[in-house]
């Protein structure tokens, strides 16, 4: 009755991984009236599409991550950044589900962004590359979705940025999202956010290095500029007790102060780490794009300025999900979030996990959190008369 | 209907589930592990959704399919809309709350009705605890001391009816259950009622007046 899965005929292998190109006949055209074309999404999947391709899950990652959701990192070595959520007989079961995950539009990881060549000068874009929204993203997903033939996602779920695609999904195209999981976001981003999304864009553009943002021509890197953005990007997504219970006030390697200002404390040690590995695997002129996609996001401003209207009649089965100190992404910006869902009628659940964490816990082990996952999950799939998990847990 | 096992001993579920049309929606305040919204979706094909305060009583929910936000009757249920619901359950937790007023005028502005279930303080152990003991009382239903229980504000069901009348709500129907649950089959006045009933369940619609003062 259904056709098989469409063979990827244009994904080729290449060290970034899978990836497919929209031919200049395909663009996408940006919300801010750019025109990306040619169009390259790198992906990752794990499992199998059903038959009815109705097992689909689209994961969408926050601001630095990518589609290495449950595989190695080909330029870390690392784990995917959601492995303790997505695998076989995890909540995202690899042996039920069709996951896809894929790397946004503006990102470095294999899809198009400021660092690939614009076809209109052979040149890295860099500045010249369109500012791109949340709705971009979300877009150029979209256009993935098409390519492998499935008309209605069972679930997209996301945490942080990704989160705000996850909102943005379920409002652009209600009918093709069953389930949905925002998970520590909010519906748009608040003004301290922006500042200190503001603070990384200026610690890049002050590096000398970033040469207007034309770097790649000149064959260096603003490499300190990025390193400072991540670290103090890295602060906001701890909270002051993890911070304490892990870094105290506990020196590096030295048992008194050098008076001098050499990384004495063991947390300037780890974030100054931080700032190199990242550097390592991200562009510096992407980490502009993507803050600023965030920044833009404001779902509500698209529907005269209330939310509840961005979800009207909606059908999805949402489930919202916080953590007690996240303070990036507060519950309070969650409940916003349920207020609206509530408003518009629509199915939704909301648990706020205990965690004293931060933003990063939602890339963690939480009990709770794995539980409340795996519980929407499966009573989800059971709406969706997708079958049980074959093995005994 | 039969009564699912599962059910036996909680005889106000049962009597709650009686109350409610087929087909309505329907949010249960404070809706535990998701017990009475299970049954009222299986059984009366309700679009229902909770409020739940635990942590663990949300889990279990989400993990039955239900739609339930970890919240509590105090401070959330001034995020609904207006006539969001029909009804609007709430089942042993009015005394616990810190403003059971505005707890049931916010109920009667989300639901036209509401369906309150509450421990009788008027009952006749209760009265006789603090009138022969002069201790205060407790009993299988506010087994607690009174240093430590939940339950801040206990009312008689005169006390309830009294105050369905200040919020301009109507009794459409009330029901006294005995210490064992079960409703009892004698009609009887109130008066009577608020001695012999160890619980209430009574089921409230919004007045014309209650909504002219909104």
């Amino acid at each position: 009755m259904f056709p098989a899965p469409p063979p990827n005929a244009n994904a080729t292998a290449s060290p970034n991984g899978r990836s497919i190109v929209f031919a200049p006949d395909q663009p996408l055209v940006t919300d801010g009236g750019g025109t990306i074309a040619p169009l390259t999404i790198g992906f990752e999947t794990y499992g199998t599409l059903n038959a009815a391709r109705s097992n689909a899950i689209l994961l969408c990652h926050a601001l630095t991550g990518d589609q290495y959701a449950a595989s190695m990192h080909p330029l870390t070595g690392k784990s995917g950044w959601w492995d303790v959520l997505v695998g076989p007989g995890l909540p995202f079961d690899t042996d039920r589900y069709f996951i896809i995950c894929s790397n946004v539009v503006g990102g470095c990881m294999g899809s198009t962004g400021p660092a690939s060549v614009n076809p209109a000068t052979g040149r890295a874009y860099g500045l010249d590359f369109p500012v791109v929204t949340i709705r971009d993203m979300v877009r150029a997903q979209a256009m993935l979705i098409d390519h492998f033939g499935i008309d209605t996602l069972f679930c997209v779920a996301g945490g942080s940025m990704g989160g705000m695609q996850v909102l943005q999904w379920a409002a652009s195209y209600p009918e093709r999202v069953f389930a949905a999981m925002p998970i520590a976001t909010a519906a748009r981003h608040s003004s301290q956010n922006i500042a200190f999304h503001e603070v990384g864009r200026q610690a890049i553009m002050a590096d000398p290095e970033w040469r207007g943002g034309r770097y790649l021509d000149e064959g260096v890197r603003p490499e300190k500029g990025l390193a400072v953005a991540r670290m103090s990007a890295h602060i906001t997504y701890l909270s002051e007790q993890a911070l304490q219970r892990k870094f105290g006030r506990k020196l590096q390697d030295r048992s008194a102060p050098t008076f001098s200002f050499d990384a004495d404390f063991q947390i300037e040690s780890y974030l100054r780490h931080q700032g190199l590995a990242f550097v390592e695997r991200f562009d510096a002129n992407s980490y502009l794009f993507v803050t600023r996609a965030c920044d833009y996001f404001d779902l509500a401003a698209d529907y005269g300025g209330k939310l509840a209207a961005a979800f009207k009649d909606a059908k999805t089965r949402f489930c919202v999900i916080s953590f007690t100190s996240d303070w990036l992404y507060p519950t309070s910006a969650s409940r916003a979030i349920v207020h609206a869902l509530n408003a518009g009628g629509a199915s939704v659940s909301f648990v706020e996990i205990a965690s004293d964490k931060g933003h990063d816990a939602f890339l963690l082990y939480e009990p709770d959190f794995f539980a409340t996952t795996r519980g929407f999950l499966d009573a989800a799939a059971a709406a969706r008369g997708l079958p049980p998990a074959e093995a005994p847990r | 209907m039969t009564q699912p096992k599962i059910l036996s001993g909680r005889f106000d579920l049962a009597v709650v589930a009686d109350i409610v049309e087929p087909g309505s929606r329907v949010l249960d305040v404070g809706c535990g592990d998701g017990l009475l919204l299970q049954m009222l979706t299986s059984q009366k094909n309700v679009d229902g959704r909770g409020v739940e305060l635990s942590q663990r009583g949300v889990n279990d929910c989400v993990a039955k399919g239900l739609s339930v936000i970890q919240g509590d009757a105090d401070t959330d249920l001034s995020d609904y809309p207006k006539d969001g619901f029909d009804y609007v359950i709430l089942s042993q937790t009015l005394q616990a709350t810190q403003r059971p007023r505005v707890v049931l005028d916010n109920m009667l502005r989300i639901g036209r009705r509401a369906i309150v279930s509450f421990p009788n303080f008027g009952h006749w152990r209760v009265r006789t605890e603090l009138l022969l003991r002069g201790r205060m009382p407790k009993t299988s239903n506010l087994d607690y001391n009174w240093y430590d229980t939940p339950n801040i504000h206990l009312c008689t069901i005169r006390d309830f009816v009294d105050l369905t009348n200040e919020i301009g709500a109507h009794i459409q129907r009330g029901v006294a259950l005995d210490r064992a649950g079960a409703p009892f089959k004698l009609k009887a006045p109130w008066p009577v009622m608020n001695l012999l009933g160890a619980q209430a369940i009574f089921l409230l619609e919004r007045g014309h007046d209650a909504n002219a003062r909104r």
